[in-house]
């Protein structure tokens, strides 16, 4: 009888079935239940209906011989290869134009940012302009845009425009010089990795003595000493030797050197272009977020122009930029899908549309593919993340 | 193009979930009183659409021939253009009751993908189209060239054995639409544009500069184009492909869509029978007994529709050449009606 009065004084115990902690519990196992049950009705659903339909199913034919050409790999391919390898042709492609998109587009996207910041009033109004224009057509326009005033502006291979007998542009693409290294280059290259650790040591330790004594060192110039000079020295003293492939005219094109056709740059172009628009605004946003409180209270400890710009401003701007710039770049990313249209040979291309039209396995190949984009998203997402936290400002 | 992949994962999704009473297709194009055929994005002479969108073409004929013998109205049909990478996915997902769309027969596409083939419409090649200025006169002098070409097509295929056989290297500039395979070729990206011989004329027929454009006399492969329907429906298979034959049986027996009210008074059996005044084979089908009546009626026999659409006086200007009838000297047999 006590016990009960206590219960009852300190907390009304409730029913079984009114427990809100066992009601929750129940009701996500619904839920997982519900989920559970679609994806098995669907999937039974769907290899009732392909069989009913006599299509041949499976992932079977990732070991067949694909039977056509790709013009533009990264690895050796012909028309012998397994559709595994036109596969990866095709991720490594979409990698390409994006991990290169990726890059040019951030750098073009913060100088841009900062042009509209600027107190000179036809920088910022040309950034202005440019980003409210780029970013208000739609890509895919853009796309065949770039496509059409490389083929059209650029000359024909008989007209080609050729620099130093080395580099050549036409409009079937730009053909480069293509370094060919003998063994002993090796070492140079050896010796410039080595070079890149020793820089990032160097700044480490000229950061400690500037806390330490206040007394700076020239980390720049003696960093790009070290990366010129360290190897230069070793590339003299081995005797290695690095020709380079000339692209030479042969027929109807040109051969040899390394080659990026019209595709490839039209749609780099097109990306870049596009997604640095977006960036601008994220970099002006994250800057104009950072008061200006901050500038003047960084002025008064008496940092210079590039510190305060570093230490203080940039850190704090990072902190605004970050998250929506991971999102920029995943754009960027599965824009790169739209390559198709303009015959760049991206995994849409080469896997989602060739190769889903040669095997006929509609239903493997789509899900494969968006697990490749969702893959590459995730991975992209979580190095931003993690990068994210190690700039982060530790806040107080 | 974001559409077009839109369509395909759609159209895979739909595979997903689409009810398995793929069956009675008869059934449910009466049901809802039209075909829907799936054709090209559009190739003179096989299927375009004119100003007022109304589609002609050797494809289109056949389309209206189908709802001919069916509805007794050459109209009662509806046009879904595909381009070559989505046209599969279309039929699998029943999005189209039939394909009518220059699609080569071949083995894996019959056995593999759940596609019947009706009859071979046109009897097509794979040919090479280059600029007069080149001076190419054989595909073997074509060794580093550009060739565009459109994805998802046996071409694709086709060239790649072709250069391979051959020892000749080149560079396959794929793209998804026809349009903008054409479109690179006549912006110089391509030297060469490669795909049906048909298809080639049908293009160069588009051409500002057509006569600066000559295609190369080699053909490398045998293109059998047909209409496809799904597997696994016999009655609506049986339609289709009757369809075809009665369009060449007709033409045989020398019966067009002027002629044909007369013919019924013919005293040829064989003339009654496909007409309907002697026996009913229509019945069998799920059809009227003047069935192949109404398709000449409207249509007129198959080598009016090749005349009509790509023959000598079109701006395709095609030879019956093989797809003339077996009784002169080419490949357009059907077999009796009896």
């Amino acid at each position: 009888m006590a016990d009960l009065k206590r219960s009852q004084k300190s907390a009304p115990k409730p029913s079984f079935i009114n427990d809100p902690k066992v009601r929750g519990l129940f009701y996500q196992f619904v839920v997982m239940a519900v989920v559970i049950a679609f994806v098995y009705v669907v999937a039974k659903n769907t290899a009732a209906n392909l069989a009913a339909q006599n299509k041949s199913t499976g992932f079977d034919f990732f070991f067949q011989a694909s039977g056509f050409d790709i013009f533009f790999t990264l690895i050796p391919y012909d028309r012998a290869s397994y559709y595994w390898e036109a596969f990866v042709v095709g991720m490594l492609n979409t990698l390409l134009v994006s991990v290169i998109g990726i890059f040019l587009a951030a750098i073009l996207g913060f100088i841009l940012g900062i042009a509209r910041l600027s107190n000179n009033w036809i920088i910022a109004k040309l950034a202005m302009v440019y980003v409210e224009i780029l970013r208000n057509v739609p890509l895919l326009l853009q796309l065949f845009l770039w496509y059409t005033v490389l083929l059209k502006t650029l000359p024909g291979v008989k007209n080609s425009l050729e620099w130093f007998g080395a580099f050549v542009l036409n409009n079937r693409g730009l053909y480069i010089p293509k370094p060919m290294p003998d063994a002993t280059f090796n070492w140079v290259i050896i010796t410039f990795l080595i070079a890149v650790a020793g820089a990032f040591a160097l700044k480490y330790w000229a950061k400690k003595r500037l806390e330490q004594t206040g007394n700076r060192f020239p980390v720049f110039w003696s960093s790009i000493g070290l990366l010129v000079g360290l190897p230069a020295i070793v590339w003299l003293v081995s005797g290695a030797n690095l020709a380079f492939e000339m692209p030479t005219l042969q027929g109807f094109n040109y051969k040899g050197g390394l080659s990026l056709p019209s595709e490839f740059m039209a749609l780099l172009l097109g990306l870049v272009l596009y997604t640095a628009a977006f960036i601008a605004e994220i970099v002006r946003s994250g800057i104009a977020a950072v008061d200006k409180g901050q500038t003047e209270a960084a002025q008064s400890l008496g940092l210079k122009d590039g510190d305060r710009l570093r230490l203080v401003i940039i850190p704090q701007a990072m902190r605004v930029i970050i998250p929506p710039l991971t999102s920029q770049f995943l754009n960027l990313t599965k824009n790169s899908s739209l390559a198709a249209a303009i015959g760049y040979p991206d995994l849409v291309s080469v896997f989602m549309l060739t190769t889903l039209n040669q095997t006929g396995r509609a239903v493997e190949i789509v899900f494969i593919t968006m697990m490749v984009y969702l893959i590459l998203s995730l991975v992209t997402s979580a190095f931003m993340n993690w990068y994210n936290a190690r700039v982060a400002m530790v806040e107080r | 193009m974001k559409n077009k992949i839109v369509t395909i994962a759609l159209s895979a999704a739909m595979g997903l979930m689409a009810s398995t009473a793929m069956a009675g297709t008869l059934e449910d194009v009466v049901a809802k009183g039209y075909i829907q055929c799936g054709v090209t994005t559009g190739i003179p002479g096989f299927a375009l659409p004119d100003a007022d969108n109304n589609w002609a073409g050797l494809d289109v004929d056949y389309c209206k021939a189908l709802a001919s013998a069916i509805f007794n109205d050459p109209d009662a049909v509806r046009y879904t253009p595909l381009n070559s990478a989505e046209r599969f996915a279309a039929m699998s997902s029943g999005e189209v009751d039939l394909l009518s769309r220059v699609t080569t027969w071949t083995m894996s596409r019959d056995t593999q993908l759940g596609m019947n083939f009706t009859g071979t419409m046109f009897y097509d090649g794979q040919g090479f189209m280059v600029r007069k200025s080149s001076g190419i006169t054989s595909p073997k002098e074509l060794s580093g060239a550009a060739v565009c070409i459109q994805t998802g097509t046996t071409t694709e295929l086709n060239a790649a054995d072709y250069f391979s056989a051959n020892n000749l290297e080149y560079n396959p500039i794929v793209f998804v639409d026809r349009d903008e395979v054409v479109k690179a070729y006549e912006d110089g990206r391509c030297d060469v544009y490669t795909t049906d011989v048909s298809g080639l004329a049908a293009n160069r027929s588009k051409f500002a500069d057509s006569s600066e454009h000559i295609i190369l006399n080699e053909v490398i492969s045998k293109e059998p184009l047909a209409p496809v329907v799904r597997q696994g429906d016999d009655t609506w298979f049986n339609i289709a492909r009757w369809t075809y034959f009665a369009l060449v049986n007709a033409e045989e027996l020398g019966i067009t869509s002027a002629n044909v009210d007369e013919m019924l008074g013919s005293d040829n059996p064989s003339v009654k029978r496909l007409l309907g005044v002697e026996g009913d084979f229509g019945a069998p089908m799920g059809l009227t007994k003047d069935w192949a009546y109404q398709i000449v009626k409207h249509v007129g026999n198959y080598g009016e529709i090749f005349e009509r659409h790509v023959g000598v006086n079109t701006p395709l200007a095609l030879e019956r050449g093989v797809n003339a009838l077996w009784t002169n000297g080419g490949l357009q047999y059907a077999p009796p009606i009896r």
